[in-house]
Order: C-alpha cells, then sequence, then structure tokens
C-alpha cells in the first residue's frame, strides 16, 4: 500500500527510570490508514513507549511530532486533544452503566443544563454502526451485561467517538476467544480502513500478522525492526526478532546491545 | 474520526432500541436480570406486600386503622431522609456512620436557636450549614486523605455524639416550641388540599411514565406503563381516602384528618434527589466514580471534588432528617439520631435495593426500604404479646423489633453481596 507521510513520530526517544534505561533512541512511526503492530517481550519497553507518547511519563529526550509539527505532549489530555486515545487492556469502563453513559463519559452532551440523553444515545448508535457493530441488542445494556468482545469494542468505540486520529490498543484480543478476537481484529482493520492510525500492542503473532501492515518489534528498550508486513512475513521470523533482537539480515547486528 | 450515519440499514441492528417489545421478551429480560442479580427495589416491595398482609391479618382492626397508617408514615419518614442521605455515599461504595449524630447535632443546632427566638429561617439555615459542614469535614478526610470512610465516620459517630452532648448538656433535653417545625410530623393537610396533592403526585407520575416511554420508544411495554399508573393511582386513592377519615380518639375533641406533610416534603425530596441523580452531569459523575473510580479518573472527572460533594450532601439531607426527628417528639435529647438511626437508615438503603459496593442504587430504594423498616416494628408493637407456637412471645419487645430489622438487613446484604457473585 502507499506510505504516506506519518501522523505521528516519536525520534530519538530515550527514558530511564533512576540506573535503568529502558528506552534507547527509539523512533516510532504510526501512518494513517495503517495498523501498525508493536511488538516485544516483556519489559522491551513497549508500554513505556506508548506512556511516554501519550504524555503518562516525560520523555527523557526525544521528539514528538504530529503531523508533520513537533508537538509537545505534557499528559494525557494533551494527547487526547491531538486525537491520540489509549485504549488500555483493563478497558476503564463503569460496569454499572450503559453504553451510552461510558461512551460519553466525561464529555456529556448538556442541553439547558441537563443531559442530552436523546442526542448521546443517537451519536452512540451511529458510531457503534460506522464501525459496524452489529453484535449489541441495544446502547442502554449495562456494560456489566456485556461479553469480553463487545466491552473491548465499546472501550474502543469510546476512543474513536472523538474524531481521534491515532488509536492505541493495548492487548486488544489478550482476555478473548476465538470468535470474539475475530470480531476485534474486523474492528481494528476497519478503523485503519477509515483512515485512523492505528497501534497494535499484542503477544499474539497469528493476529499481527493477519491486521498489521507494518510491524515494529522492540528489544531491550531498542528497535529492532520497523518493517512491512507482506504475505511472505513469517511468524518464526518475528519470533526471532523479539526474542534475539534480529533475524538474518534484519534486526540489532553484532554486539551492540548493552544493558 | 467522524461517525457516518447510516440510516436504514446499520441502525436496525440494535433490535431493542427500535423494535417493539413483546411480553416474551420483557420476562426474558427480567429473568437475565434476576439471575444477574440486578432486582432493584422488587424485594422491599415484596416485603411491603407480605408485612402488610401479615400483619393485616393478624391485627385488622389496630394495623389497618386511619391512626396507624397516619403514625406509620410519619415513623418512616425520618429513616427514609437519612436513608437518602446515606445512598449518596453508598452510590461511592463509601458509608457514613455518623449520619445519625449529623442529624443529632443539626436538630440541636436548630432546636437551640429556635429557644433563643432566632428567626425560623435563620435557625433553618444555621443547623443546614452545621450539617453540610459535618459533611465536608468526613468528606475532606475521606476524599483528600485517603482515609477508610468506615474509620473515619467511626470516629465522628464518637465525635458527633460528644457534639450532641455538649450541645443539650447531659440527661438535659431542648424543647420545640416553633409550630411550624413541630407540625413537619405530626401536621397533616386539610383533606380538600390532600386529594389536591394526590392528583398531581399521580398526574406526574403519568407523564413522567409516559415521556420516559415515548424517549426511548419501544424498550418500554405499553401494558407494563398502564399497569403501573393504575396501581399506583388505586394505592393512591386508598390511601387518601383512608387519611381522610378522621383518626382522633372518640374521646378527643378535634379531629384530624388529612394526608400528614411527611408525604409530600419525602416525595418532593426524592423527586428533586432521583432528578440530580439521573438528569445532570453531576449525578452521572458520582454513578461513574461509584462504579469504577478508575475509569471515571480517566474520563477526567475529579474523584476527589465528587467523593467530597457527595458527604456534603450526605451531610445535609442527614440534617434535614434530624428536623424530622426533633418534630416528631418536638424535642431534641442527647439520643436524637442515635440508638438504631443510623442503622435502620443504611438498612432501609440496602434493602431497597442500594449495593453497598457502590454504583448501583437509586432514591426510591431509600423509600421502600424505609417503608419495609419501619413496618417492622410497627407491626410488630401492635401484635405485641401473643403465643404462636405454645409459647408467650413479645413481639412489641425492642428485643424482637432489633432481632427482625437486624434480620431483615442481613437478608437483603445476602442478596446484594449473592448478586455481586453472580455477576463478576
Amino acid at each position: 500500500m502507499t506510505v504516506d507521510a506519518p501522523i505521528l513520530e516519536a525520534l530519538g526517544v530515550n527514558k530511564t527510570f533512576g540506573p535503568v534505561h529502558v528506552l534507547h533512541d527509539v523512533d516510532f512511526r504510526v501512518y494513517p490508514g495503517t495498523v501498525t503492530a508493536l511488538i516485544g517481550d516483556n519489559g522491551a519497553g513497549k508500554t513505556t513507549l506508548i506512556k511516554c507518547i501519550t504524555g503518562i511519563y516525560p520523555a527523557d529526550s526525544g521528539e514528538f511530532r504530529f503531523d508533520g509539527r513537533q508537538v509537545k505532549i505534557h499528559g494525557p489530555r494533551d494527547a487526547s486533544a491531538l486525537g491520540v486515545e489509549v485504549v488500555y487492556q483493563d478497558l476503564a469502563l463503569c460496569e454499572n452503566l450503559d453504553i451510552v453513559q461510558n461512551l460519553f463519559l466525561g464529555r456529556e452532551r448538556i442541553k439547558r443544563g441537563l443531559l442530552d440523553e436523546g442526542s448521546m444515545e443517537q451519536a452512540t448508535r451511529e458510531t457503534l454502526a460506522s464501525l459496524s457493530v452489529r453484535t449489541v441488542k441495544s446502547v442502554r445494556q449495562a456494560v456489566a451485561s456485556l461479553s469480553g468482545g463487545q466491552r473491548q469494542t465499546v472501550a474502543i468505540a469510546k476512543a474513536v467517538l472523538w474524531n481521534s486520529k491515532v488509536v492505541l490498543l493495548d492487548e486488544p484480543t489478550a482476555a478473548l476467544g476465538v470468535a470474539q478476537t475475530k470480531q476485534v481484529l474486523d474492528l481494528v482493520r476497519r478503523l485503519a480502513d477509515s483512515g485512523l492510525g492505528v497501534v497494535l500492542i499484542s503477544h499474539n503473532m497469528n493476529d499481527v500478522i493477519q491486521v498489521s501492515d507494518r510491524v515494529c518489534a522492540m528489544y531491550l528498550g531498542r528497535v529492532a525492526a520497523d518493517v512491512p508486513v507482506t504475505p511472505a512475513t513469517r511468524r518464526e521470523f518475528l519470533v526471532e526478532l523479539i526474542t534475539a533482537g534480529r533475524s538474518g539480515e534484519v534486526g540489532i547486528q553484532g554486539n551492540e546491545v548493552t544493558l | 474520526m467522524s461517525a457516518e450515519p447510516n440510516p436504514g440499514e446499520a441502525l436496525s441492528d440494535f433490535a431493542l432500541d427500535s423494535s417493539r417489545q413483546g411480553l416474551g421478551s420483557m420476562l426474558r429480560d427480567f429473568r437475565t436480570r434476576m439471575k444477574t442479580g440486578d432486582l432493584g427495589s422488587l424485594p422491599a416491595i415484596l416485603a411491603i406486600v407480605v408485612l402488610v398482609a401479615v400483619f393485616g391479618i393478624a391485627r385488622p382492626d389496630s394495623f389497618l386503622s386511619a391512626l396507624n397508617l397516619a403514625n406509620f408514615l410519619e415513623q418512616a419518614a425520618a429513616v427514609i431522609v437519612i436513608a437518602m442521605a446515606v445512598t449518596f455515599v453508598l452510590l461511592l461504595g463509601e458509608i457514613d456512620l455518623a449520619a445519625g449524630y449529623t442529624a443529632g447535632v443539626a436538630a440541636a443546632v436548630l432546636a437551640l436557636r429556635l429557644q433563643d427566638d432566632w428567626p425560623l429561617l435563620l435557625c433553618v439555615a444555621l443547623s443546614a450549614a452545621v450539617a453540610i459542614a459535618l459533611g465536608l469535614w468526613t468528606g475532606t478526610l475521606v476524599a483528600k486523605l485517603g482515609i477508610p470512610s468506615f474509620v473515619v465516620t467511626l470516629a465522628n459517630f464518637l465525635i458527633f455524639q460528644g457534639i450532641l452532648q455538649l450541645l443539650v448538656k447531659e440527661g438535659g433535653s431542648v424543647r420545640i416550641e416553633n409550630g411550624i417545625v413541630k407540625d413537619i410530623v405530626g401536621g397533616a393537610l386539610s383533606p380538600t388540599l390532600s386529594w389536591v396533592v394526590a392528583i398531581a403526585g399521580v398526574g406526574l407520575y403519568s407523564v413522567s411514565q409516559l415521556s420516559r416511554r415515548r424517549r426511548s420508544d419501544g424498550t418500554i411495554l405499553v401494558s407494563l406503563v398502564a399497569a403501573r399508573i393504575v396501581g399506583v393511582t388505586v394505592l393512591v386513592v386508598i390511601g387518601v381516602v383512608v387519611l381522610n377519615k378522621n383518626r382522633a380518639f372518640a374521646t378527643a375533641d378535634n379531629e384530624i384528618r388529612g394526608m400528614p406533610y411527611v408525604v409530600p416534603l419525602v416525595l418532593i425530596l426524592m423527586l428533586l434527589l432521583s432528578f440530580v441523580l439521573n438528569r445532570t452531569r453531576y449525578g452521572r459523575h458520582l454513578m461513574a466514580v461509584g462504579g469504577n473510580s478508575e475509569a471515571a479518573r480517566r474520563a477526567g472527572i475529579n474523584v476527589v471534588r465528587v467523593r467530597l460533594s457527595a458527604f456534603a450532601v450526605c451531610g445535609l439531607l442527614a440534617g434535614i432528617g434530624g428536623a424530622f426527628l426533633a418534630s416528631r417528639v418536638n424535642s431534641v435529647d442527647p439520643n436524637t439520631g442515635g440508638n438504631d438511626t443510623l442503622l435502620l437508615a443504611v438498612g432501609a438503603a440496602v434493602v431497597g435495593g442500594t449495593s453497598l459496593f457502590g454504583g448501583q442504587g437509586r432514591m426510591i430504594n431509600a423509600v421502600l426500604g424505609g417503608l419495609v423498616l419501619a413496618l417492622i416494628p410497627n407491626g410488630l408493637g401492635l401484635v405485641a404479646k401473643s403465643s404462636p407456637f405454645g409459647v408467650e412471645i413479645d413481639f412489641g419487645s425492642s428485643g424482637v423489633k432489633f432481632i427482625c430489622a437486624g434480620l431483615a438487613l442481613l437478608l437483603a446484604a445476602s442478596v446484594d453481596a449473592i448478586s455481586r457473585k453472580r455477576t463478576s
């Protein structure tokens, strides 16, 4: 596929926690209309990178660019204002509230001082319909009554309701069964097809190969490879990148890796 | 991304939102709610029906009399108001064990100022301000310092009780002479006004039910709405007819007729608070913090402020409950708001279906639960001594009353806990 200019770039990001150097000169790019998989073993720095991008951690050094412009992100609100939303693994939904209430939580529509339920309900249906979500019987169902896949869908819908440009998904299929995983992966694909930049953090290489356009593999705080996914991309190749930081010609060569 | 409406096609997937529901799917829906433990106020309504039936059969003359109906409503009023207060913090998964003595202190302030001949409005304002201040004090310790509300309010239970004793002097009591305060609990509307209030209430209820149906077309069954409206109308008509009969003793000089003031007062308070919870942004945020405070925080809600405000509202409502308590006996003493007041209030909220774990509950629950917990001592007191199994038991003794109220609370808490287990 044609690669546009990146919508979001993190360049030369370094981050240390005390003596531990967690991110080494990391370059990471998200392209519009593209699913970029972010893979790596536990402790490789994926989550730290995401938290630096969304401003939860301040990066020690490095530059962030959004749509080509240099931006400063000091906190989650700055990231939201740019149109960067994260769906965390724990989803952060209120089970006692229904789908509409969760989608608009903290950003309720108000008419004459009161909640504008009708308009929020309609917008919820439209958003879910635009994501081709067909499994929800009523937008007034409490989240407690939804399945894991449906909850993931609601969390994703919540992220894209706000004209977001980039959505970061932290292991969206980790707790799901086969059928629900497929539903969520289809949704991830549709998000990208509608023009969003999607980042998929995953440990499941089958998921990665199935929906991703690019893959960025991290190894001990460095980017080992940032390559397109092609029909020829093999699972073993990705696993080697994760476990050894290289696979054949691709990856970190020699002994340049030090802790 | 922008949400493109896709008329005609995809919207039809939300079948329940757009299609009319039949009785079958309604029952199915009800069964799922039963299974997940989302019983709402159903157990409380059932309990009221059963208790009224049992006591009505046991003591048809005294229990079903006009005098007892009015007396019962007046007994329930203060517990209901304090239960509404506690509901506000229960919704956050917190508790206020000191709500009873908050009521007591507010009542003492009111009574003492009245005794000093301050103007009524000023007395009420000061009493309310003190109640809010006590709530803010609790809220600050819980929300800002992060001390568990159980511990904070346990300490406050002693502190507020101490303040109350200092205010009214140990062993003493402060009489209330002000006619208006005395009439809050004890006064009654004229029979004509009772009908006006009743008709207005039923009208308002019908309109709210019908408009809710119109807003979400299909999700609410027509026959169910009709049944509810008819049911409420019948109950209200019976109630007003009974209350409009003379309930004074035959030897008394003056007649007593009409709906006690507490009925419209409690209903207005309930409507107002339900409105705040359901229709305002503040109410939505309160429910969200109670459901998942981390999610609420990430959604940009100021969790600390919500917690703090909930305790302040709890304090204010408890203060109003204090005025009810004082009005019932026309005086304030060191036990006002003490004894079982708080336990009955928390019990009322929980019996009505409000969860102890936060995020689940409504104001109507406090009203229904309060009615249940007031029915128990009222009915038992009238049954008094009897020997059902050959053993003579004094059902009117406070020992039996306490045990029964405690068991009712345990039963309600078990329903709550079991439903939690099933859903998680």
